[in-house]
């Protein structure tokens, strides 16, 4: 079975930590090491303890060992989004070699350089140039190598499948592994490296199987809880019934008095310890506490009362024109208030992590999207030097933004440096729901207005709590202020009760699920086909290129007027992460009971170059089908500190019987460098099916999720 | 509390000497390091623990290890025959019916036991039989599409 590809790789080799570049240079031994630099990957900027060891403008190293293999460092991990197949796509496209014979090894600070976090669909758009980079160096070296032993010019020679030859005469070749013996080349350079151009791909911009998949399908990649060490031990920590709540009493003599079992208590981290998972469990049941939970403030409902009032001072990102001149130049205006709850990302795997401590050095494995940001924090926990402290990251189980954030890895470097032992900290189910970073409540309002020939006038846009992502106005309004009043991530403890983060496209979910039922809502006021108004409305050539295109790809029809027979169909669209995106829903409502089921979803998205069209097309339809969550299902619910949903049970996730015909379109775009694609499908998902909605039933659906006692209250509201 | 458990673990006897209320997921992951098993819920409501017991999908995180007494377990280190994959685990990959993977043994198990009950079930009834397994990354018409083609329903590409 093929395991040549392993996420965070050397998983059982050495018990070195944090080792410095050089030594890291010299361990690799002979051959040719191109180190790149790229300054907007935003290493150069990051703090120097989380850089500590590198230099601060290296993002990616390319190894070409004496024997020929190559090695690529990214300090990027695989949590499901494909990019170990994307990015030894592009470092084969511009090294020129076989797919195949590259490996990559990720998430590992003591091998990759650094990287501040796996999020924000940006190692495509700016790891990938750095990949690129090196790997074109790094042909460049050998090319010149090559001249030199074969006695020709440089330009008298190809490059293909990782041997060099004079074009005119194919027999007279050397290969890279023959180039590489003898040498110690370690090469800098920076992003000028020449590369291939999109007529020359040969690797790139086709659509390889998985790499990750041999291992996937077959039970062998591994996961951060599946890795053992000698004398481990599983942790259960004893946690509060809320958050907030203290403890009064707590008795863990019974538990302490169970064969096997430790309770340790490292500055107030209380944990349970035993040789099996099992037995911690037992242990922890029987660990007695009094807890003192606070009044609730605020709950599901008194929520979004909370954000509006409480919040922080606005800030104005975007302004154009005079608002109160637009209100005077409407004929027409609406204002709505929108309504998003907490949403939970819920990966399948839960957070987890297993730390060893020994001899003042930390190796801890994690599943988290970000091991560089948490070695400092680690280090901290400990008082150890940040290099001291080594982050691995095995194949990550699902992130979604929610593993940006790892508490569980400083929670098991502790209760390890507390036990003197290995320890395993995997949460459960129910602690993945108490301690998430939850996509936050948010509140929306739109005050908008337009002429009496259908053209927008005024756009007075506030948004609470979810942050400025996708909220930029690219329709022509001559009079616009965006306001956002606080961030995703949270603004103090009595704002939100409990942790909120960063959630698959932070806040854009939120903002086009009301700015796009807003203008949905004007198109009807105007009596104008939804996909006219909009192509009226904006002049933005990228965003007319995907509107025509789902509109042609779904057969769109102009209406003026909702259907209101239970069958409807939706439009919306959005910028996010540099890419465009647009989407139509076809939806059954069922008026008697409101359930609503999507039946086909076609998105049509412009991504500029597109290195792996059916690894695009995946993140597409991932999007769309965990859209239907936010949109129809999910909710978090909760009381004060007390979170209700604890497992998927009450919490509904999208199940296959809810999925919808989905086709994806993507609109050619090779003018333009590769941009990002594990988002933006995702961020209409809200009003595209709420737009469907209202063509079913005249109901307009102003709060997420739509479920079906929501839909049902509104049809009967008329 | 020490019960004597045997049966077969992908093809090969297994003898034990332990608690039999155990569960036998756990028994899988640590006892006898099969962490192919994966726990995603702790309910029986994810399905990513599923194993098959005499062909059947069972969750693992819910059955007691002496509920296996005398049986035939499967799991996913059990399907290829060395470095042939199974054709369920072939599909899978050909049609990037994955993307974290972290739910895949249990998406490709579950299937399993669906094809060994119905070969040629319809779209409607691999719905119907998968309701169980949650995927958060969304693969799942990808994963339609692979038990259609496991089940020689449909070409190895895509469409």
């Amino acid at each position: 079975m093929s395991s040549r590809a392993k996420s965070g790789a050397v998983v059982h080799a050495t018990g070195a930590t944090g080792m410095p570049r050089r030594d890291f240079v010299k361990a690799l031994g002979g051959g040719i090491l191109v180190l790149v630099s790229l300054p907007s990957t935003g290493a150069a900027g990051a703090a120097p303890e989380l850089q500590r060891g590198y230099p601060t403008d290296i993002n990616a190293y390319l190894h070409i060992a004496e024997d020929g293999k190559v090695t690529l460092f990214s300090g990027k991990i695989e949590m499901g989004q494909g990019v170990m197949t994307s990015l030894t796509q592009m470092a084969a496209e511009d090294l020129g070699v076989a797919l195949m014979s590259i490996h990559i090894v990720m998430g590992d600070t003591a091998a990759c350089p650094f990287d501040a976090g796996t999020w924000g669909s940006m190692t495509t758009r700016f790891f990938g140039p750095a990949v690129r980079a090196a790997a074109a160096q790094a042909r460049l070296i050998l090319t010149d190598l090559a001249a030199t032993r074969l006695g020709v010019a440089r330009t008298a020679l190809s490059v293909e499948d990782g041997v060099v030859f004079v074009t005119a005469a194919r027999t007279r070749r050397v290969t890279f592994g023959e180039l590489a013996r003898g040498q110690r080349i370690t090469h800098t350079v920076d992003e000028r490296a020449v590369l291939r151009s999109v007529r020359e791909f040969t690797v790139m911009g086709r659509s390889p199987q998985r790499l990750d998949g041999p291992e996937k399908v077959t039970g062998a990649a591994k996961y951060t809880a599946d890795i053992r060490l000698p004398g481990m031990l599983y942790a259960r920590i004893i946690r509060p019934p809320a958050h907030g709540a203290t403890a009064r009493r707590m008795d863990t003599s019974a538990a302490e008095a169970m064969a096997g079992v430790r309770v340790v208590d490292h500055d107030g981290l209380k944990a349970v310890l035993a040789p099996d998972p099992e037995t911690a469990e037992r242990a922890l049941r029987l660990v007695r506490a009094d807890w003192d939970v606070p009044a609730p403030a605020f709950d599901t409902e008194s929520v979004f009362d909370h954000l509006v009032q409480a919040a922080a001072e606005g800030r104005t990102t975007e302004s154009a024109g005079d608002i109160e001149a637009g209100r005077g130049q409407s004929a027409r205006m609406l204002d709505v208030t929108y309504r998003h709850p907490y949403v939970a990302h819920a990966p399948m795997e839960p957070h987890v992590a297993l730390a060893e401590v020994k001899d003042g050095k930390a190796t801890v494995w994690a599943s988290t999207q970000a091991p560089f940001s948490l070695r400092p924090q680690i280090a901290r926990a400990l008082g150890f030097r940040p290099e001291d402290v080594r982050v691995i990251t095995p194949y990550v189980g699902g992130g979604f933004g929610g593993k940006a954030a790892g508490p569980q890895a400083v929670e098991a470097a502790r209760l390890a440096l507390a036990a003197g032992r290995p320890v395993q900290v995997a949460w459960t189910r129910a602690e993945e729901f108490m301690y998430d970073t939850f996509d936050p409540a948010a509140v929306v309002r739109v005050v908008s207005g337009m002429d009496a020939n259908g053209r927008l006038t005024l756009w007075d846009y506030q948004v609470y709590a979810a942050g400025g992502r996708a909220t930029e106005v690219f329709y022509d309004v001559p009079n616009t202020r965006v306001r956002t009043y606080g961030g995703t991530g949270g603004e103090g403890s009595s704002y939100h009760l409990f942790a909120v983060g960063p959630w698959r496209a932070p806040g854009a979910n939120t903002n086009r699920f009301a700015a796009e039922q807003q203008i949905d809502a004007m198109a009807r006021a105007a009596g104008i086909d939804a996909l006219e108004f909009r192509l009226r409305n904006t002049k933005d050539p990228r965003m007319l290129s995907v509107l025509r295109a789902v509109g042609q790809a779904s057969g769109w029809q102009p209406s003026t007027a909702p259907q209101r027979t239970g069958r409807g169909r939706g439009l919306a669209c959005g910028i996010d992460a540099g890419s465009y995106v647009a989407e139509v829903a076809d939806v059954t409502v069922d008026r008697a009971t409101g359930a609503v089921k999507v039946e086909r979803v076609v998105c049509a998205q412009e991504m500029g170059i597109v290195v792996n069209p059916d690894g695009a097309k995946m993140q597409m339809e991932g999007c769309i089908t965990m859209g239907l969550g936010y949109a129809l299902a999910e909710e978090v619910r909760f009381e004060g500190g007390r979170i209700h949903d604890t497992n998927f049970d009450t919490y509904r996730l999208p199940r296959f019987s809810w999925v919808p015909r989905i086709e994806t379109v993507l609109v050619p775009n090779d003018d333009l460098a590769p941009q990002g694609g594990g988002e933006p499908a995702i961020i209409t998902m809200g009003a595209v099916v709420a737009n469907a909605i209202f063509d079913a039933t005249g109901a307009r659906m102003l709060r997420l999720p739509m479920t079906p006692e929501r839909v049902l209250a509104e049809i009967r509201r008329g | 509390m020490s019960d004597s458990i045997r049966f077969r673990l992908n093809g090969h006897p297994v003898s034990l000497q332990t608690d039999g209320t155990r569960k036998l997921l756990w028994v899988l992951r640590n006892d006898l390091e099969l962490t192919g098993t994966k726990y995603g819920c702790g309910e029986g409501v994810c399905g990513s623990c599923t194993v098959l017991v005499d062909g059947r999908a069972v969750h693992a995180c819910q059955a007691d290890v002496a509920s296996v007494q005398g049986k035939e377990v499967v799991t996913i280190e059990g399907l290829a025959r060395g470095d042939r994959l199974h054709p369920l685990q072939q599909a899978f990959q050909e049609h990037g019916a994955l993307q974290c993977g972290y739910c895949t043994p249990g998406m490709i198990l579950g299937a399993h036991a669906l094809l060994r009950a119905n070969p040629r079930p319809t779209r409607e009834q691999i719905v119907q039989g998968m309701e169980g397994h949650l995927c958060r990354c969304g693969a799942h018409q990808r994963i339609i599409a692979a038990i259609q083609t496991a089940s020689g329903q449909r070409g190895g590409s895509d469409e």
